[in-house]
């Protein structure tokens, strides 16, 4: 995409790097044989799922790897023809923020919370310049504006927590390129924040890049944001390089069968057929849904925060209903108020015909198994102390069914979401990410509900378990006729599993209707917003092509 | 996530709870803390069975004598037996610690997943809590004992009451935040009882913080029950505990030192044994209850 | 910042009040007539009847609390019942012992603790970290007593250093006040050196584990300035807590340890209190370090607004 990247001298060199556990040089290595290189002006993108050693590598070419746990053993790292590695750890001070700098995922831990922002950036000033007060000022004010910060003399004053965490990111690169390094080091720096804010982030590191000729090595886990942002990719897996290339290379033809795998499980933007319309009877209706919370301050009156407003959806069975919105949009809320896991303050929910908004606790409970929930985080989701047989047995234990039954059907589930019968024995910690997600999709289904809500059920996920997962909820459902309420931020996921797409903002519905309607010819201009953001959706990976433009139109 | 590659690191360490002790063992300073603490356990046990002087007995012909054949530390003031008088004083105080644990564990457990789980009590009961402990738990003890009367029990009692909040608040404090796991969430929605879901879910996180706290109690029950004994708001004066013997000491400091150094030696290898067990404990069952609030 | 304040000050009200019905319920729910409680076994009807008058104990219970509570607010702590003198100025007369070495064992124990414990968080997992651990379980562990007869044995008796017991007036000169008051502060310091030490490598352990340190260390700043200007302002509230909470501690240190050196202060006001039976004074100390204790930890409280920006409410 940048015409100039084959030109300019490698400002960074990373030659048979091999990193190991601990100190010592026959360790288990976690980086093994990583070469890499990224020259003036150019975007290398780093890409590969959990446990590849991407930010490992990253935070070696820094010199911050945890001492006495994370040691490199081998290979040479240069940055502008220097050799890191050997350097002692007072010239790794001078060149961090002059020469290569680095920016970080979580933008909201990321800065110092007792120190204003100001203090912060003028750190990098004071330590590495001779610059006085003013002059000092006057250059973070400056960068300031350039990564388009508003009211930068406020916010220069404030603290951290007054900022939106796409503000702090800007911060942060304020902070990285305030001394115009040659190399800036970004690992996974928009994954925490939401599309609309990552795509201004990406156009600003590449604006910057563009003004200042910095180098950039990008970690992501997120192959959209690949095809965005990209010169050159680099793919890496369990500490190795599997390949590397130019990006339209990479994307249109990968070599390796990883790669492959990697970009045919991205889910496309494009809505999947749509399914023919049913009559099948309506199981989940919510009314007119509200949940207002009342903050209660000392001094003045309770302020309300309406975290959902007027949110009136309807579910058919053997259907899917997707909920999409950014972080603070009020879906989770919307999925909790239909589960009872949170009260409603208003409106109403049916579930199979039965009004269950303004039942009490206990005559709740008989309903309880016709909709269940699958969580977001796989580790938190399972209690660590109690088998999965008996997880998943729990909930018809609960409704009466014998013990030795309900295990029973524990091992039939299990077989069902494709893990081994002796699973049923054993404990959450002795499976990965995936394999739990799949285990609370049995404990879920344990009860034969009607509805299933999945909130945010494979965000956790790396991609290719994620497209696992996505085949597995769409076989059950395929198979057990279950409605499916599906809750989401991405755009991708909600176009391949969704019959039809509510969006939501600020606690409203803004959009709702089917998902190829809604994703392809949006009404509302959020849900524009919403698309455009969408990382890479000029690109088909599944297919290794543009999308085509009649399709986007 | 940045070092999302550490193998292990980045899992939280869940094992199933199980009942191991390996940790009494995990560092020579451990063992050698296991093996004081099971000595002089043994030495209180075996007491009456021990060829010892009887350590009432007073004998005013062999008042303060140096260590001897006869008698391997010497006599107090009244002539008895200091050896004698130490290890039947280990008694009281393991008793106390044990007691003082198991008490008010019992008690504050009790409250503190009530207090966890309705919320119309805890801030009742909080309130209580934080009043008991503003009062200086050797204040507390004194006044209790000055008004009913210094025997085992009213030191047992006058013991525990000030160590209830501190289990209460931590018992409390686990359980708000397991209550907030998703796992407690899916319990509900798949149709678990309130009580289901307090004995399954709730419940078993306490028990490894507690079984550390418990022995933080002991260690400073015994701290305390030494305390009152030397003030002399204790046990009645004739009993031998290591406060007291101490107690006696203090008159005839200057002329003979040992009556207060055997029994300190005593009381602090016995408290520092059961710390270290203690935090040992801690960093085998609880890695995450790393700081430590400030009982006496 | 100011409806905090105010929040956190109406919230210490309940807990005094807690502190008051307690201290009120000790007696009266105490089996047994709480007047022969106080005046002993073989007091006479004369000796009771006065002290029931004194403590109005022959009013209903509700009125006795609420004139109790009444006296309370106006100051009036009751008289002691051994020497006929008000309680507040007995305590006046015993104050000045008491407040200097916990003044200057707050002073020494920050001193020493907050650079051990950063050190032993800086150099984790090293012989020092290991060291100051092993200090701080010791430090738990050894009673103030035991502490207390060890220092003066070694400097007062067998160095002649230090006086053995005793104290003196500050106005009498400070000197001798000084001399005095070292081995009661050096006594009574190592439980709380070894609580603040200990919170402080916790605090820092897991400060210095945070994102904005790492971001720190990428900026090319110094490791000093790493470990103080990111490490230890955020440890600091944690610190700050443990100091506020462990003043119980230092309270029931303070009566030990004038005990042991024999310093005529309210600690030995107590415990003589105790062991006459004298319980105006009794209650008025229990009320007095309370209130005390939760002033303190308002302080505390205070203190966190100024050190974190987000506390707020």
């Amino acid at each position: 995409m940048n015409e100039q990247a084959t030109s300019g001298s490698a400002v960074l060199e990373i030659n048979d790097l091999a990193v190991g556990l601990g100190g010592a040089a026959r360790s288990q290595r976690v980086i093994d044989g990583i070469s890499l290189h990224v020259r003036e002006r150019e975007t290398l993108c780093v890409v590969g799922e959990s446990g590849s050693g991407k930010s490992v590598t990253a935070l070696t070419v820094m010199g911050l790897l945890p001492k006495r746990v994370l040691t490199p053993v081998g290979g040479s790292v240069r940055l502008a023809g220097e050799e890191l590695l050997s350097a002692s750890s007072k010239r790794l001070r001078q060149l961090r923020a002059t020469t290569m700098a680095m920016i970080f995922q979580e933008p909201m831990t990321a800065l110092n919370p007792v120190v204003p922002i100001g203090r912060q950036i003028d750190e990098v000033l004071r330590v590495h310049t001779d610059l006085d007060a003013r002059a000092r000022r006057q250059r973070i004010l400056q960068m300031m504006e350039q990564v388009r910060l508003p009211e930068i003399e406020r916010i220069f004053a404030s603290y951290p927590h007054r900022l939106s965490g796409g503000q702090r990111q800007r911060i942060m690169i304020a902070m990285a390129l305030v001394l115009k390094p040659k190399l800036l080091i970004a690992d996974e720096p928009t994954t925490a924040l939401d599309v609309t804010t990552q795509k201004q982030i990406l156009t600003l590191i590449r604006d910057l890049q563009r003004d200042h000729g910095t180098a950039v090595l990008f970690i992501t886990h997120d192959m959209g944001v690949v095809a965005e942002i990209a010169d050159r990719v680099a793919v890496m897996r369990n500490g190795k390089l599997v390949e590397t290339g130019p990006l339209d290379t990479i994307l249109r033809a990968p070599t390796m069968e990883y790669t492959r795998n990697l970009l045919s499980s991205v889910p496309s933007l494009v809505p999947r057929p749509p399914r023919p319309r049913t009559d099948e009877p309506v199981v989940l209706e919510a009314n007119e849904l509200g949940k207002i919370y009342r903050e209660h301050s000392f001094f003045g009156h309770a302020r309300e925060v309406a975290a959902a407003q007027d949110v009136t959806l309807t579910l058919r069975k053997g259907r899917t209903l997707g909920i999409v919105g950014e972080s603070g949009s009020g879906k989770s809320t919307v999925a909790r108020c239909i589960l009872r896991l949170i009260d409603p303050t208003s409106g109403r929910v049916r579930l199979a015909g039965h009004e269950i908004s303004n039942l009490s606790r206990r005559l709740l409970r008989s309903h309880r198994r016709r909709i269940q929930i699958i969580f977001q985080d796989p580790y938190r989701s399972l209690n660590p102390r109690i088998t999965v047989g008996e997880t998943i047995a729990e909930g018809p234990v609960n409704f009466g069914v014998p013990h030795a039954d309900a295990l029973a059907k524990s091992r039939e589930l299990l077989e069902l979401v494709g893990l081994p019968p002796d699973a049923i024995s054993r404990f959450p910690h002795q499976f990965s990410g995936g394999q739990r997600q799949r285990i609370a999709i049995a404990r879920a289904l344990a009860l034969d509900p009607d509805v299933l809500v999945a909130d945010e059920a494979v965000s956790a996920l790396d991609v290719s378990v994620q497209a696992q997962v996505l085949d597995l909820l769409d076989e059950i459902q395929t198979r057990l006729g279950v409605a499916l309420l599906f809750i989401t931020h991405d755009l991708r996921v909600a176009a391949q599993i969704c019959d039809d797409v509510a969006v939501m903002q600020h606690g409203r519905v803004v959009e709702h209707g089917s998902a190829a309607q809604v994703l392809t010819s949006p009404q509302q201009a959020y849900t524009r917003s919403l698309i455009d953001a969408a990382p890479g959706r000029g690109w088909d990976f599944a297919n290794f092509r543009p999308v085509e433009t009649a399709a986007m139109s | 996530m940045a070092i999302e590659t550490l193998p292990q690191a980045s899992l939280p360490v869940t094992r199933p709870f199980g009942r191991r002790l390996g940790f009494l063992t995990s560092t020579p300073i451990i063992t050698a803390a296991t093996v004081c603490l099971g000595l002089i356990t043994a030495l209180a046990i075996l007491a009456p069975v021990l060829p010892l002087h009887d350590p009432l007995q007073l004998a005013p012909a062999q008042r303060l004598k140096p260590a001897s054949a006869q008698f391997l530390l010497g006599t107090d003031a009244y002539g008895r037996d200091l050896l004698s008088r130490i290890i039947y004083g280990g008694r009281i105080s393991l008793l106390i610690g044990l007691g003082a644990a198991v008490c008010s564990i019992g008690v504050g457990l009790v409250i503190g997943l009530i207090s966890g789980f309705f919320r119309w009590i805890d801030a009742v009961m909080m309130r209580i809590m934080d009043g008991l402990m503003a009062i200086p738990s050797i204040l507390l003890a004194i006044a209790v004992i000055s008004l009913s009367g210094a025997s085992l029990t009213t030191v047992l009692v006058a013991i525990t009451i000030p160590e209830i909040p501190r289990v209460a608040r931590l018992v409390r404090s686990v359980v708000l935040s397991a209550r907030e796991e998703p796992y407690v969430e899916a319990a509900i929605s798949v149709g678990s009882s309130m009580g289901k879901i307090m004995w399954r879910h709730l419940m078993p996180n306490t028990i490894a913080p507690l079984i550390v706290q418990g022995t933080y109690v002991c260690a400073s029950a015994i701290l305390t029950e030494a305390i009152l004994s030397f003030l002399g708001a204790g046990i009645s004066p004739e009993t031998p505990t290591w406060g007291n013997i101490m107690a006696e000491g203090r008159a005839f400091f200057q002329v003979k030192p040992s009556l207060i150094f055997w029994p300190g030696l005593m009381l602090s290898l016995a408290i520092l044994s059961v710390n270290l067990i203690g935090d040992a404990a801690r960093d085998a069952l609880d890695p995450r209850m790393r700081q430590r609030g400030g009982e006496a | 910042m100011f409806g905090y304040l105010v929040r956190r000050i109406l919230a210490a009200i309940p807990v005094m009040g807690v502190v008051a019905l307690f201290v009120f319920l000790l007696l009266r729910l105490t089996p047994g007539d709480p007047a022969a409680i106080i005046a002993g076994d073989n007091a006479s009807p004369e000796q009771l009847e006065r002290i029931r008058t004194m403590l109005g104990l022959n009013e209903p219970l509700y009125v006795q609390f609420f004139t109790w509570i009444g006296r309370l607010l106006r100051g009036d702590l009751g008289v002691s019942l051994i020497s006929n003198v008000p309680v507040l100025t007995m305590i006046g007369q015993r104050i000045e012992p008491s407040i200097s070495i916990a003044v200057a064992t707050i002073i020494l124990s920050i001193l020493v603790a907050v650079p051990l414990g950063t050190i032993a968080a800086w150099k984790h997992g090293t012989w020092i970290d290991r060291f100051v651990m092993v200090l701080s379980v010791v430090g738990f562990s050894v009673p103030v007593f035991v502490i207390g007869y060890v220092l003066i044995q070694i400097f007062a008796i067998d160095l002649r250093w230090l006086p053995v017991q005793g104290y003196r007036s500050i106005a009498a000169g400070f000197g001798p006040f000084f001399e005095r008051i070292i081995l009661p502060t050096c006594t009574l310091s190592f439980i709380y050196i070894a609580l603040i030490a200990r919170m402080t490598r916790a605090a820092m352990l897991d400060v210095l584990n945070e994102d904005y340190v790492r971001t720190a260390r990428a900026k090319g700043l110094r490791e000093t300035a790493v470990l103080l200007r990111h490490g230890l302002r955020n440890a600091a509230v944690p610190v700050i807590t443990v100091i506020g909470t462990g003043f119980a501690l230092l309270i029931s240190g303070v009566v030990v340890t004038e005990s042991v050196f024999n310093l005529p202060g309210i600690g030995r006001l107590t415990v003589d209190a105790v062991l006459a039976r004298d319980y105006p004074v009794i209650q008025a100390m229990i009320l007095l370090t309370s209130a005390l204790y939760v002033a303190v930890n308002l302080l505390v409280d205070v203190a966190y607004t100024l050190l974190d920006p987000r506390i707020r409410y």
